[in-house]
Formats: C-alpha cells, structure tokens, sequence
C-alpha cells in the first residue's frame, strides 16, 4: 500500500533550524512543511513589502534555504512552505539565487499567488467586519492588507507540475500538509470525507512542529518531557486509506504520546465537528489517538463536511499606538511601593492630560497574567521584587511616549529603590476579518527552474 | 483537590477568543471533570478576564474538553495592553481550580 511520509520544519515564523535539518537527514520523508506565517505576520509583512517591494517575505528564509535546498535535492524530499508571506514571488527570486550559488541543480521553484486581493477590496467595502462590527468601508482609510485565506489549491497545482519546493503566501497552515495528500492519493471532498478529515488533522499536528513532539508540553513533576534542547519535529507517515502515525526521529529529544497529541488536537479549534479549514470542514469530535509504540502514536476517525462557501481575509490596519513602560521595587514593602508608583503615574497621566483610549497597571509577579481574583488566592503574603508595568492605547504616538515616560521618571520622581525601568512605544497593525465567496479568488503559480 | 493534580492543558487563541483544553491524565476521571467542569463554573472562575460567553465542547473519544471563552484577550493579539497578548498562560490558571 503506499504511504508518504510529511515531516515539519517550523511550527512559527522565528522556529529553530536544526530539528528540520535532523528530518531531512534522518526522516526518511517525502515532503517537508514549514509553516511560518502567523496572522499579524502577514501584516508585518506587507509593511516590509510597502518599504521595499523585493521585500515582504519570511525574515529566516534565506538562512532556511541554505540549509534545505542541498538536502531537498540530495534526498528528494519536496519542501513546501507559506514562509512567501506578503511576497512569493520574490522569496522565489530569492531561493533560485541562493540554489545557483550553492551549485544545486534539477529543482522547479514554484510561487503560489492570488490571496492577495487589495486590488478588489473596494467590491467589499459593503461586507462587515467580524471583530469591529461595522463595515469594511469605515476603516478603509487605515487597510493595509488584505489576504485571503486559500485552501491547497495552488499547492496541489505545482505538484501536479512536479514543483521541488513551494513557496506560497497567505494558506491555511492545514493546506500544507493536505496539497500533497491530495496529489498523492487523489482524495477529494465528495469522495473522501473521511481521508479529507485526517488530511486536516496531520496538518494540525504538524502546523505547530515541536508542539506535538513534547514542546510547550513539559511540566515538571507533572509532565517531564526529556532533552527538550534537542526537541525533535514531528513526522506524520500516512497511507491511502488514511491511516496515519505520528512519530519523531529515533534519537531525538522530546516524546509523541496520546497526551501530546491530545494537547495539540484541541490547540487552537472552536468546535471540533466543524474545524473550519479553505478546503473543507473537518470534523475531529471521534478522533481517537492509540500509542503503538514508543513515540510511535496512531490517529483514527477525523472525518469532515464539505467545503465551506466564503472564505476568510485577514485585513491588516493601522489601529492604534500603545505606549507601555516598566520599572522594578524590591525588598521589604516593595508591593507597596510598587502600587505608589502605579498611582502617581495613573495621576500624573491626569495631570498631564494624555489622551488615551484604554489604560492598564500590571503587577508582575502578582496579578500580571490572572488579574485579581485568581491571583489573590495563589498569591503569597510577601514578595521579595515586583515589577510594575503601565500600558496605554492611544491614537498618536505623542501621547504614547508620555505614558511611557512616565515610568522612567519614577527614578528620580518615585518611590524608593525603583530599579530596572524600561519605556517602549509601538504603533499597533491589528489584524480583522471579513469573508468573501471562495470564487473570486484566482490561484497563480509560477515556476522557475535551477 | 486542584484540577491540576489529575487533569493538563494548553491554551490557543484566535482574536479575541480564547481556547482552553482540559485532559484527564486518567480517562477514567472524565466524566466526573464534566460534572463539576461546566461552561458556567469556567465563566465565573474567569469572570475578571473573560467578557464573553463561555461554550463547552466535549471530545468524548479521546475524553477531553475545549472551553472556548470569547472577549478573552483584551481585543486579541494585536491590540492587547496586557502582557500575555496570546493568552498562553490561562490553562495553568484553570488548572488551579479547586474541585
């Protein structure tokens, strides 16, 4: 019966590289997926492309590549990644560079476009956004991007075109791991809702690398996790029919256990009979996970129900500007003088006049994370530091800097032994979504070869 | 008993929603976390935090939940004054519930 093997190279934007080198050395795969695109990253990404238009891509992706295309070629292992951002076609320019200047040959770099649609937004301006609860229109002024969420159809495209690597911008991060499924195996929606199912499920497993290896999983005396420093990326080895194995390269760090898939089914999912994904709507409420061996972890019974009709754009705007600054108190008292410090700054921002939208005092190391009424029943009688943290929205960034200045003035202006103070001012690119029908998006893909 | 002792979890957010998991170590102390578990129970232990509602989706093949709080995380990850933008840390807060 035949089987494909798809590990994961990257669970976010920044991830490590030596756990993907690892896989593509030791992985036995067919395809590799690096999954680094995060919603304010595509944002963040159109602001690099405005500055510089050759721009707009994954920061890491040139040192990725370095590392990938040898072992791509050496091994036949196709690499597929969303790490084009607001910019495939660039980072494409840019991989074929690095290619003919490492000497590796006999590779087709494909660049999947059409997500971005800011050349039609304004047929939208009429749809209402999710978040603000108006329409698109009333911010358009602020709109820096707009991507549309697709599915695995440009990726299923370039493989059917024998692409090597695959660089797409914005897609579901499921879409990685369900374009070669599709390509290999010819699953569809109507055919195959039970393969389409766990299709999404592997790209779940894999969309956040380490974390379903034992990363963010570890908990000491409670849930020790071994040689976290060599955690290595999780491999998912798939048949026809959909069986499917979680597992890891035999040597490295970490675990793959019914726990940490568990964990990681659950991450980041409303309602699991109907996980929304571009390509279809996956239904993950009779999954059941079965340790077949060690770090050896069989998932069964994802299923799914169609495709759904619209499809999500995140749409990047200016919103907001946040000043926020930091300062420490420690020793005897230190609660207390850290809550004077809090005060006068809360009065001199009255007194000062700064205009702000929302203001905010933390106690870090009391109730930074869980506010009061959760904090106080965990909190001791006496803490030897505490750091106060005072943050603000505002609409400029004058009065940003204000918020933030009056922090740093409490070293001289404050109460004793203040320590450690930091001021930082950031203007805010907020992400929100609007949807539109999946027919108006028009999948590109262009190929060079090396 | 604190849920921590029997049960873990992760927290995931999208926008301003927030997605706490709740896995018995043992499957066989899942029915009794939905008992004393409820979206209710979860609403009032998070009141300060969560602006929302909280709706409750049981994962019964594999004997887990997923609390899926809205108007959690200070207008999402983008715009949040608070220090933990993503949330991440709310499931250790839920496993610091007494039952």
């Amino acid at each position: 019966m035949k089987k494909i093997r798809i590990g994961s190279g990257a669970g976010y934007a920044g991830d490590r590289i030596e756990p993907a080198v690892e896989l593509m050395e030791k992985g036995n795969l067919d395809y590799i997926m690096f999954e680094c695109l995060a919603e304010r990253t595509i944002a963040i990404g159109q602001q690099d492309k405005m500055k510089d238009p050759s721009k707009g891509y994954n920061q890491l992706l040139e040192a990725r590549m370095r590392k990938i295309l040898p072992l791509a070629k050496k091994n036949g292992i196709k690499v597929i990644t969303n790490m084009g951002a607001a910019n495939p076609l660039s980072a494409a320019d840019v991989t074929v560079a690095i290619a003919k200047e490492l000497g590796v040959t006999g590779l087709k770099i494909a660049a999947v476009t059409g997500d971005d649609i800011s050349k039609d937004i304004a047929k939208y301006y009429g749809n209402d956004v999710l978040e603000l609860g108006c329409p698109l229109g009333e911010i358009k002024e602020s709109v820096l991007s707009t991507n549309v969420y697709c599915g695995a159809d440009g990726i299923i495209e370039a493989l059917e075109n024998n692409a090597d690597i695959i660089i797409t911008g914005r897609v579901s991060d499921p879409a990685l791991a369900i374009g070669p499924l599709v390509h290999e195996f010819g699953w569809n929606v109507d055919d195959n809702p039970n393969q389409m199912g766990q299709a999404v499920l592997v790209g779940h497993l894999l969309e956040c690398g380490g974390q379903v290896t034992g990363g963010y999983y570890a908990d000491p005396g409670y849930k020790d996790v071994p040689n976290l420093e060599i955690l290595g990326f999780p491999i998912v080895e798939i048949d026809e029919t959909g069986k499917l194995l979680v597992t890891k390269v035999e040597g490295s760090g970490g675990m793959v256990t019914t726990d940490t898939c568990k964990e990681q089914m659950i991450y980041e999912i409303h309602n699991p009979e109907k996980y929304m994904t571009p390509d279809v709507i996956a239904d993950f409420s009779h999954v059941t996970f079965t340790q077949a061996g060690k770090d050896v972890v069989r998932a069964e019974h994802a299923a799914s129900h169609g495709r759904p009709e619209t499809l999500k754009v995140s749409v990047g705007y200016k919103d907001c500007f946040i000043g926020e600054g930091e300062i420490s108190y420690g020793g005897s008292n230190c609660m207390n003088r850290a809550k004077l410090a809090a005060d006068i700054v809360e009065k001199r921002l009255k007194l000062i006049g700064v205009q702000m939208e929302e203001y905010r005092t933390d106690f870090i190391g009391y109730n930074s994370l869980y506010k009061n009424q959760i904090s106080d029943k965990l909190a001791p009688d006496h803490f030897s530091e505490i750091r106060v943290r005072c943050s603000g929205r505002t609409k400029d960034r004058a009065n940003a800097a204000l918020i933030a200045n009056e922090v740093e003035a409490l070293y001289t202006n404050g109460p004793a032994g203040g320590a450690g103070a930091t001021k930082k001012v950031s203007e805010v690119v907020s992400i929100c979504s609007i949807f539109v029908p999946r027919e108006i998006v028009d999948i590109k893909v262009s190929y060079q070869e090396v | 008993m604190k849920l921590k002792e029997i049960a873990h979890s992760r927290t995931g957010d999208k926008g301003d929603i927030s997605n706490i998991s709740l896995i018995p170590y043992d499957e066989k102390d899942y029915p009794m976390l939905k008992e004393k578990v409820t979206a209710q129970r979860v609403k009032e232990y998070f009141s300060e935090i969560c602006r929302g509602e909280v709706v409750r989706y049981e994962i019964d093949s594999i004997c887990a939940m997923n609390f899926v709080l809205d108007k959690t995380l200070g207008g999402g990850v983008t715009r949040s004054l608070a220090q933990d933008k993503h949330g991440k840390a709310l499931c250790m807060a839920l496993l610091e519930m007494e039952i």
